[in-house]
């Protein structure tokens, strides 16, 4: 066991001491980080990630349901994730976020409320024309995918909710109807009654939504989410260069020498990945702390970060042993690893939210440390706690675990030095 | 003296290819034993079966009384190697890599940090014990390759090649440190393919050539299995082919063979003298200009030639 950490320990100091590992290691994704950063808004000013999102309301409608929206967004659950400002005039909100001055513009068409509820005297009247469904324009910002993409999110579950109030509400009535528990003289105001709690209690129940049990709306850092998914995808770097480093002991003959000495084989394979182990943990963690230092971001549970963070490279680690079980050279290692970070980096969601993605794509996604562990830290981000990460770290344990045996049958059936 | 090493019908094939060909023999504690041959003969791959790096594919050995192939971890414990390559952390200093080789050979602590400080002295490395192994020469780097095997003060030193692309002045001290080394009672089997290595070092050698043992015994010994005969070295100029010479002396009477060698021709002979005349004759006959001669008393590249018909460097 001794031997085993002492050859960790000797990969984590050879590890510190190569500069053009430690640049890509640590800097890169730092930097990234920063990038995402001034790319999301989080350093414009103008926004500091999902709060304050800058919104511009256009009411036309001036009805209830048009009122009711445009109180959702003044709301004390959505107080803090947005700014609302009121206008009159849709081409001077449509300027104004061509100018980048907000995220997104809601327009609310004059008789959107009548096209929801009918007026009076015509719902269950067959001799009225019911009018078209008139549409809310929700003109977003491209240079701020992310704050559109929220405001666009509350506005589709205002209306879907509306929509689905609505369909349940005609139908029960007609139901009551059919059977003669409601009279059609009553149906009118029973129907109006009903078409105002639509928009009133439905309105309330809108908050962000959120992984966490008793979901509340709570403020979340996106860098929470991108520092994770640049330490993630550059974590994958780290532990091909770890795994290269096995392929680079052999021909360097450092490895034959340690295989002479009075040490075991599995000593000696098991303090390699012990280094890649270290040498992920040492990164991930380095960049999580500097993210805190300089960015303020917020993690959420310290313990949970711990043992995700422990879980995370686990995982990773294994695909850094494939890798090397697989290549033969260390060149080929390095080349295969930097492939596999990148492919692992977009697939498991470091520059997208894999929410974006199509259901096969989330499947995929799931053969990557990356996606597991972002699913981790923005649980973590988002107030819950380790025992709310049951499904991440087990997903993730599994991934080494097994990706490590598969990697030690093909370092025995290849020889670990030629014999 | 005992014997510390026993080699039996050692052999190694890889495939259809047959790298030692089932060689036997023994070192006696306390002795240099030198495996001498050229590049491919086979002694890098001896000592990586008798370092239990390679398994054998038939035979054994046992180093002070444990076999290679069922006690290899006793074996560990009685052996140092000196890779015929460098193999150190180039990125880490040489106390760093003495400390974690050493550490590898189960010391620690105090006797791990005096044992250190003894090898530093003793490869004169103390000064710039605390610089980075990739900034040092390449005989510095050597000179670190060899104290890391001599931490542990093993019994039996295995150095293969420890000489290979060294300046001169390394070369020397190397040497020199091989003998102190073997003053201060520790055995060593040292491979080269540098005649002149062999003999200033070893107490018996073992001429191995394409994986066969072809002679084994003392310098004297191997000699004497040549009879008394000269080489003669021939130089020619440098617009002159050796091959064409060699080829025409290779029937004159007194010639035993001709072969070239490093560009020079190389003729075994039992008197040099008797046949210069000739020799001269020849190439004169053939327009070739002979710019210098030597000639050499018996020595092991002369029994090599007898042996294999070549020179060992070739």
């Amino acid at each position: 066991m001794l031997k085993l950490l002492l050859i960790g320990i000797k990969d984590l100091k050879l590890m510190f001491r190569d500069r053009a590992a430690l640049t890509f290691m640590l800097l890169a994704p730092f930097l990234l980080t920063i990038g995402m950063g001034f790319v999301t808004g989080r350093f414009s000013g103008r926004s500091t990630g999902l709060s304050d999102i800058p919104v511009i309301i256009v009411n036309l409608d001036k009805a209830d349901l048009g009122n009711a929206l445009e109180d959702l967004f003044h709301s004390d659950d959505l107080t803090d994730l947005v700014e609302p400002t009121a206008s009159s005039d849709p081409e001077a909100a449509r300027q104004l976020i061509d100018d980048d001055q907000a995220s997104a513009a809601i327009i609310i068409p004059e008789g959107f409320t009548q096209s929801i509820i009918p007026a009076e005297g015509t719902m269950f009247d067959s001799n009225s024309v019911q009018p078209d469904p008139v549409q809310i324009e929700v003109y977003t910002n491209p240079s701020r995918p992310t704050g559109a993409g929220i405001i666009k999110a509350i506005v589709d579950e205002f209306v879907s909710r509306v929509e689905e109030g609505r369909t349940s509400g005609m139908t029960s009535l007609s139901q009551m109807m059919a059977s003669g528990l409601l009279n059609p003289q009553d149906a009118q105001a029973e129907a109006s009654n009903q078409f105002q709690n639509v928009d009133q209690t439905e309105s309330t129940a809108i908050t962000l939504k959120t992984n966490t049990e008793g979901s509340q709306a709570v403020e979340f850092d996106l860098l929470a989410y991108f520092a994770p998914g640049m330490a993630l995808m550059f974590l994958m770097y780290t532990v091909s260069y770890g795994g290269r480093s096995i392929l680079a002991e052999r021909s360097e003959g450092t490895l034959p020498r340690l295989m002479i000495s009075p040490t075991h084989n599995a000593q000696v394979l098991g303090g390699k990945v012990l280094g890649i182990f270290f040498m992920g943990v040492a990164q991930v963690g380095i960049l999580i702390l500097a993210s805190t230092m300089f960015f303020q971001v917020k993690w959420g549970d310290a313990l949970g970060i711990v043992v995700l963070i422990l879980a995370a490279v686990f995982g990773a680690t294994g695909w850094g042993m494939l890798i090397t079980a697989f290549a033969r050279t260390p060149s080929q290692v390095a080349s295969t690893g930097s492939a596999v970070m990148l492919i692992f980096g977009i697939l498991g969601g470091s520059f997208i939210s894999l929410e974006r993605f199509p259901p096969f794509m989330q499947t995929i996604s799931k053969i990557t440390p990356n996606a597991w562990g972002l699913d981790g830290f923005t649980t973590l981000a988002l107030g819950g706690t380790l025992r709310n990460l049951t499904e991440p770290i087990t997903a993730l344990l599994i991934m080494g675990a097994g990706l490590f045996v598969i990697a030690v049958f093909l370092f025995n059936r290849n020889g670990l030095v030629q014999k | 003296m005992p014997n510390i090493l026993e080699v039996q019908n050692l052999a190694k094939n890889y495939g259809d290819f047959t790298a030692v060909k089932g060689i036997s023999f023994d070192i006696k504690e306390g002795e240099i034993f030198s495996l001498l041959g050229p590049n491919g003969a086979g002694k890098t791959t001896t000592i990586s079966m008798l370092s239990t790096l390679y398994t054998p594919t038939s035979g054994d050995a046992t180093i002070g009384g444990h076999s290679i192939t069922k006690d290899p971890m006793a074996v560990k414990q009685v052996i140092g190697v000196v890779p015929q390559d460098i193999a150190l952390y180039e990125d880490l200093t040489a106390r760093e890599n003495l400390v974690f080789w050493g550490q590898m050979y189960g010391l620690s602590g105090k006797s791990l940090n005096s044992r250190v400080d003894e090898v530093l002295e003793q490869i004169g490395l103390t000064d710039k014990a605390k610089n980075r192994v990739k900034t040092y020469s390449g005989g510095m780097k050597r000179r670190v390759n060899i104290g890391v095997g001599l931490l542990h003060k093993p019994r039996l030193l295995f150095m293969d090649e420890p000489t290979v692309g060294i300046d001169p002045q390394s070369r020397r001290a190397i040497l020199d440190t091989v003998k102190d080394l073997n003053k201060q009672g520790m055995t060593l089997l040292y491979t080269t393919h540098y005649m002149e290595e062999a003999e200033e070092l070893s107490d018996r050698v073992g001429i191995i050539d394409h994986g066969e043992l072809i002679a084994l015994g003392t310098q004297a010994e191997l000699t004497k299995q040549v009879g008394q005969t000269d080489t003669l070295i021939l130089r020619l100029g440098e617009s002159d082919d050796p091959e064409t010479l060699a080829g025409a002396l290779k029937g004159l009477k007194g010639v035993q063979h001709a072969e070239v060698s490093d560009g020079s021709v190389a003729i075994v002979t039992p008197s040099a003298e008797e046949i210069l005349a000739a020799v001269v004759s020849k190439a004169n006959e053939r327009g070739i200009k002979i710019r210098t001669m030597e000639i050499r008393e018996p020595n092991l590249e002369a029994v090599f030639l007898h042996l294999t018909g070549r020179a060992l460097r070739d």
